[in-house]
């Protein structure tokens, strides 16, 4: 049947197109409607992220400085290069220049797996401390100190107990408001981290002015303060963070499974012919997943 | 049989349902918001049967006159459009419907405004009951509201997103968790009506229902008064729990040993604190007492003076019904 | 094949090898492989329906089930289960793909006097991506189902314990497959058209298909990414929408009628267009209002992106958003009334021919002017809060995505019925099913008005006795449905193998499909054609003898024969 579908005279030509302009005008118009559906796709999670940050902006301010700017720099020079050699190969094609072609498709395809494996380190240094989406976000005190978190320096180092079921690190960090690790943790402040996960709706406690004392109203007001410095959201950032670059990262490996198809291509010499189309495509596509890129390092790294 | 079932079942749509002040349509108005709300909803309905109509009997007229006729066999040339006509039909319909969204609006900003006097109950929806807590800390599973007064209600949920729904009253709003959206209504009529869970939320959906009882003016305050006492009809222990229960004890005291804000109950009566200042107290009736209308006179050493006093919260019987309680949990009574 | 191109045939007399697209190939393998666009179509329709039935059997059980308020023949959440499975079978399965990837992608390529889409691959990865999705889908049906309602709200959806995974997934696939489909009718419709065909040339039917494609390809993306993080949510717990972990359960239900509103007009535009070819051809005239139907499609298509907060009125969003979007609801309004004015003006002075397509169009303009008024009254804010999650609105959905697009879809079927199979249907039994279908479909879903308005909220398995006669009414009307629908099948069935040869042109339609043989050869033309009017009813003469409508002027649509150089 397929055979039979393609009988015209030119075999790059299908049979229902009349010329090769309106077969090319075609697969061009599919390829930019796809790429729409992408930057939509990407879109609701951009969403996500500006009604979080309008939302809690202090989480987006803490959480980025867990992200390594240099390395995030590197990434994105790794990719602008492999946008820069998939441009190249599609002058290539289209100039039937075969072996500069191939080389290319390789030369982009090692920029690509640079770019991943850039990404696997920063992954797996996340994953060491504890720097994980909202369910399984534990970062632990060594990398909070790192990262010059306020409340380190203010009081000291972070202490997190994982030896407490069911409570979520960051909340224990957040009541703890942080004491020198080498300090035992008296228990009663473990006990009132506790007690934050139990009440959901913030006891109405603030008395008649002259019950409580300047003592608790200060103690208070510390607390509040911690809450901006160690935002008992931040696992939201890291979330966002994961899906976003997770995401992307998928789309990394299509474009690299994408690049290794149209190096079998070439090597069959289906571009000889000077179509291009399936190249430019491609290249294409790559430049979108490039300048999604751009836009998370701008987003995630970047903006304080 | 069937037809007589079907014919029994025609009757009884086109007559209103038994409760009074139905109408086909709409359930009794028992709201101020009620009647604004079924003006627009018979102003919308006239205009609608008024299209409804005009389209039908053209068509059926159209249908009928220019029926294809024997030996017919090719459409002679015909018009084809006719701006005139167009804009025409396209003006009417938006001058209507900006007149219908004008209404809407105007009725909507009633029902979402609620007045500053209004008697604000408390709302927690869960899977699968509604629970309404009064400003005194009392709180029951129906609604108990004053006729002809505003009543303002502060919604959350604890689980999943339920919605609150009186369609006497034409009120709805969802309860979602982890926020609080307002509802507000004055009832009229005193009587009792449905409340209804709008928003699907699993297996009990259907059955998450309660009442508004509507008392009449005057009445409710009586009957609050004599809800809240339940003092009279328990146990001083059994009061005493429920006392802790409803009004705030629960969210910082356990009564299990386990530590909140405050310290447990648990074994607490007769037991020797030390406080914050250095000194040590016996937990008796008197601190109890003294704990409840002075909080921070005496705080026990690792604890925060954030109590706040009852005094004037708490009447005496009270704070012997909560002495009781206390006591109890001695790990012996069978009390937790 | 070959022969195809170079026998020589009168204008219009195609086919006369006697091969057609239906036995070019044979086998399962030339069928599931096939680039052919009307065989696409073919299998399409054949799932499709295979779906309705699947969810038209759901709907039997929840209307059985609410006969009598309490158990009467499932559990509760069981019953919990088939709403959800009904939701969700018709909407991901059937009427989203139903009337663009059946009958479009039969029709289009034919209008256009084209031999196929301009992508046909891609063509046949969509209807892949169908059967995939709805595997994925019947596994989860199979393995326990899903409790949440086809709308997946969270945070229920993240905390029942039921398969949503597996849902949620397959119509995430299922998404891929609608997004190919649009894709490919935007770029065919733009790079395929015939000479003489311009913009305002096109048949209605397809300014309809563009602009659903347009929603597709823009809308569908975002329910992708919306499920993807529902899965993440439940696999992961990245806590965007679960609020116990910080996320928000409101989020969840933007981004979800961001897609699903639109949804909406996937659902019901191609049905206008539909309605616009229909009334036309069956009025015997031209239609009325051409570019305003146009227009107006393409209206439909960019306020729907525009009205989703209307599904959200009582979540507690701002007033000011909600004035905002009441207000926009209503702009959608007024590019539906002119359409079915213009349809009326279309009858105004025609012959009108009673067939059974035509039987859909009077169906459709009574029921879809109910479904239209009163979408008023729920996008009037104060008379919504009300009425937002009644069986009002149940009603009102019902009325416009079964009295619209059912309805219209079935007017589609038995329109071009005789072009796809080559064989008329018995016209007497057609027309009682149609007119079984407006009797019990007004009988179930007219009482959940007034149900809706009384207060009966949805989803509800134990009801109050006062709505126990509306709800046995609804019932009786369902099971009405359900017999006429097994009428339909059975003389469709048996029309295949019993039924009269159809001649090419059975109605008179002047759009080019009716231009080549019933059923058209497997490259649709043996002559390049020329787009004229599409409404020109008047260059057509009824053929007493063969039944058949033929043209004045025969040459004149016909450029050259196809093999010509």
């Amino acid at each position: 049947m397929a055979g039979s579908h393609f009988t015209g005279h030119n075999p790059d030509l299908a049979h229902h197109f009349e010329n090769l302009d309106q077969q090319r005008q075609s697969s061009r118009l599919g390829m930019w409607l796809f790429l729409v559906t992408e930057i939509l796709f990407f879109g609701g999670l951009f969403c996500a992220y500006v009604v979080y940050r309008v939302n809690h902006p202090e989480v987006f301010i803490f959480g980025h400085h867990f992200l390594d700017k240099s390395l995030g720099a590197l990434n994105t020079v790794v990719l602008i290069c492999s946008s820069l050699t998939m441009a190249w190969a599609v002058r290539a094609a289209q100039l039937k220049q075969r072996a500069i072609l191939q080389l290319m498709l390789v030369l982009s395809f090692v920029l690509a797996g640079t770019f991943l494996g850039v990404k696997y380190v920063e992954y797996s240094h996340k994953w060491h401390h504890g720097l994980l989406w909202a369910s399984r976000y534990a970062p632990d005190a060594h990398i909070l100190a790192e990262a010059g978190v306020e409340v380190a320096e203010a009081h000291g180092e972070e202490a997190v107990s994982e030896s407490i079921e069911g409570v979520p690190g960051d909340e224990i960090g957040l009541a703890v408001e942080a004491l020198p690790v080498d300090e035992v943790l008296p228990e009663t402040l473990l006990e009132n981290a506790a007690d934050s996960e139990i009440s959901k709706i913030a006891p109405a406690a603030v008395g008649p002015a002259g019950l409580v004392t300047p003592e608790a109203r200060a103690a208070a007001e510390a607390e509040r303060n911690a809450v901006i410095v160690n935002p008992a959201n931040a696992k939201t950032f890291f979330s966002v963070y994961f899906l976003m670059t997770g995401l992307h990262g998928i789309h990394v490996i299509l474009g690299m499974i994408a690049m290794l198809w149209l190096l079998k291509l070439t090597r069959q010499g289906v571009f000889d012919g000077g179509h291009y189309t399936k190249v430019d495509n491609i290249a294409l596509y790559w430049h979108v997943v490039d300048l999604i890129w751009i836009y998370l390092f701008l987003l995630m790294y970047l903006i304080d | 049989m069937i037809l007589t079932g079907l014919f029994d079942m025609m009757m009884r749509l086109i007559r209103a349902p038994e409760d009074g002040g139905a109408t086909f349509w709409m359930p009794p108005q028992s709201s101020t918001i009620a009647g604004e709300v079924d003006w627009l909803f018979n102003f919308i309905l006239g205009i609608s049967v008024f299209f409804f109509v005009l389209i039908v009997v053209v068509m059926l007229v159209f249908v009928v006159k220019y029926r294809r006729r024997e030996g017919w066999e090719t459409a002679p040339a015909s018009t084809s459009h006719n701006t005139l006509l167009e804009l025409t039909w396209t003006g009417i319909p938006v001058a209507l419907v900006v007149v219908i969204f004008f209404f809407g609006f105007k009725s909507y900003l009633n029902m979402s405004t609620p007045p500053a006097n209004a008697y604000e109950i408390q709302v927690s929806g869960q899977k699968w009951n509604w629970s309404f807590t009064y400003p005194n800390g009392y709180v029951d599973q129906n609604l108990h509201v004053p006729a002809d007064r505003p009543v303002e209600l502060l919604m959350t949920s604890v689980d999943v997103i339920h919605s609150f729904y009186v369609p006497a009253f034409r009120v709805k709003m969802d309860v979602v968790p982890g926020r609080y959206t307002k509802a507000w209504f004055e009832a009229t009529m005193p009587g009792e009506y449905n409340i209804f869970c709008a928003e699907y939320c699993g297996t009990g959906h259907s059955d998450m229902s309660a009442m508004v009882i509507v008392h009449p003016s005057g009445e409710f305050g009586p009957w609050l008064e004599k809800a809240s006492n339940f003092l009279l009809t328990m146990t001083p222990v059994e009061g005493g729990r429920k006392l802790y229960e409803i009004r705030g004890c629960q969210q910082c005291h356990s009564v299990d040993g386990g530590a909140r804000t405050g310290p447990t109950f648990f074994k607490l009566f007769g037991k020797d604190e030390s406080l914050t200042d250095g000194l040590t107290v016996t937990v008796d009736e008197n601190y109890i007492r003294e704990s409840l209308l002075e909080p921070n006179a005496k705080v026990v050493a690792g604890f925060e003076a954030v109590m706040p006093t009852y005094q004037g919260r708490l009447k005496d019987d009270e704070i012997a019904a909560l002495i009781a309680y206390i006591k109890s949990l001695d790990g012996k009574t069978g009390e937790e | 094949m070959a022969e195809g191109h170079s026998a020589v045939v009168t204008p219009m007399s195609g086919g006369a090898s006697g091969e057609n697209y239906l036995t070019t190939g044979k086998g399962p393998l030339s069928w599931l492989f096939t680039l052919d666009h009307k065989r696409i179509s073919v299998m399409y329709m054949v799932c499709i329906l295979g779906s309705f039935l699947l969810g038209g059997v759901f709907a039997l059980l929840i209307r059985t089930e609410l006969w009598a308020p309490g158990a009467t023949i499932m559990t509760a959440d069981t019953y919990n289960k088939m709403f959800t499975l009904h939701g969700a079978v018709m909407i991901f399965l059937f009427i989203i793909p139903g009337i663009p990837a059946a009958l479009g992608n039969f029709v289009l390529p034919l209008m256009l006097g084209a031999k196929d889409v301009a992508l046909p691959r891609l063509n046949l990865l969509s209807f892949w991506c169908w059967l995939a999705g709805a595997t994925v889908c019947l596994v989860s049906i199979v393995v326990g189902a899903v409790d949440t309602g086809w709308t997946f709200y969270t945070p229920y959806s993240t905390t029942t314990s039921t398969a949503v995974v597996s849902m949620t997934l397959g119509a995430f696939i299922l998404g891929f497959s609608s997004i190919f489909t649009g894709l490919n009718f935007i770029v065919t419709i733009h790079t395929m058209r015939p000479e003489g065909m311009t913009w305002f040339k096109m048949p209605l039917f397809l300014w309809s298909l563009y602009s659903t494609a347009i929603i597709q390809v823009l809308a569908t993306p975002v329910l992708g990414i919306t499920l993807l993080l529902l899965i993440a949510e439940r696999t992961l717990g990245v806590g965007i929408f679960d609020p116990a972990l910080g996320g928000d359960p409101v989020l969840y239900q933007h981004f979800f009628w961001f897609y699903s509103h639109p949804a909406v007009y996937i659902m019901i535009l191609p049905a206008m267009g539909i309605i616009s070819e229909l009334v036309s051809v069956f009025s015997g005239k031209h239609i009325f209002g051409y570019k305003f139907i146009a227009w107006s499609s393409i209206a439909i298509a960019v306020f729907s992106f525009l009205v989703w907060g209307h599904h959200m009125f009582t979540s507690g969003q701002s007033g000011l958003v909600n004035m905002i979007f009441s207000a926009l609801t209503f702009s959608v309004a007024i590019p539906s009334a002119v359409k079915v004015f213009n349809w009326l003006a279309t009858m105004y002075k025609g012959a009108i021919n009673l067939a059974a397509p035509m039987l859909y169009v009077l169906s459709f303009l009574f029921l879809f002017a109910i479904g239209g008024l009163t979408g008023l009254f729920l996008g009037s804010l104060s008379v919504n809060i009300h009425l937002h999650d009644t069986y009002f609105v149940v009603a009102h959905f019902h009325y416009v995505m079964f009295g619209g697009t059912v309805i219209a879809f079935l007017g589609g079927i038995h329109y071009w019925w005789p072009k796809m199979f080559g064989r008329m249907y018995s016209e007497f039994w057609a027309r009682i099913s149609a007119a079984l279908i407006f009797v019990g479909f007004n009988l179930t879903f007219f009482t959940q008005f007034v149900m809706g308005s009384h207060g009966m909220p949805r989803r509800y398995y134990n009801y109050l006795e006062v709505f126990k006669p509306y709800h046995q009414a609804s019932t009786v009307g369902s099971y009405i449905l359900g017999v006429a629908f097994m009428i339909m099948a059975y003389y469709l069935l048996h029309s295949l193998v019993r039924g009269e040869k159809a001649p090419e042109n059975p109605w008179g339609g002047a759009t080019l499909e009716w231009a080549t043989a019933s059923p058209p050869i497997a490259t649709n033309f043996e002559h390049e054609m020329v787009g004229l009017d599409p409404y020109d009813i008047d260059s057509l003469k009824f053929d007493r003898q063969t039944g058949n409508y033929v043209r004045k002027d025969p040459g004149s649509i016909f450029l050259k024969p196809i093999g010509d150089e």
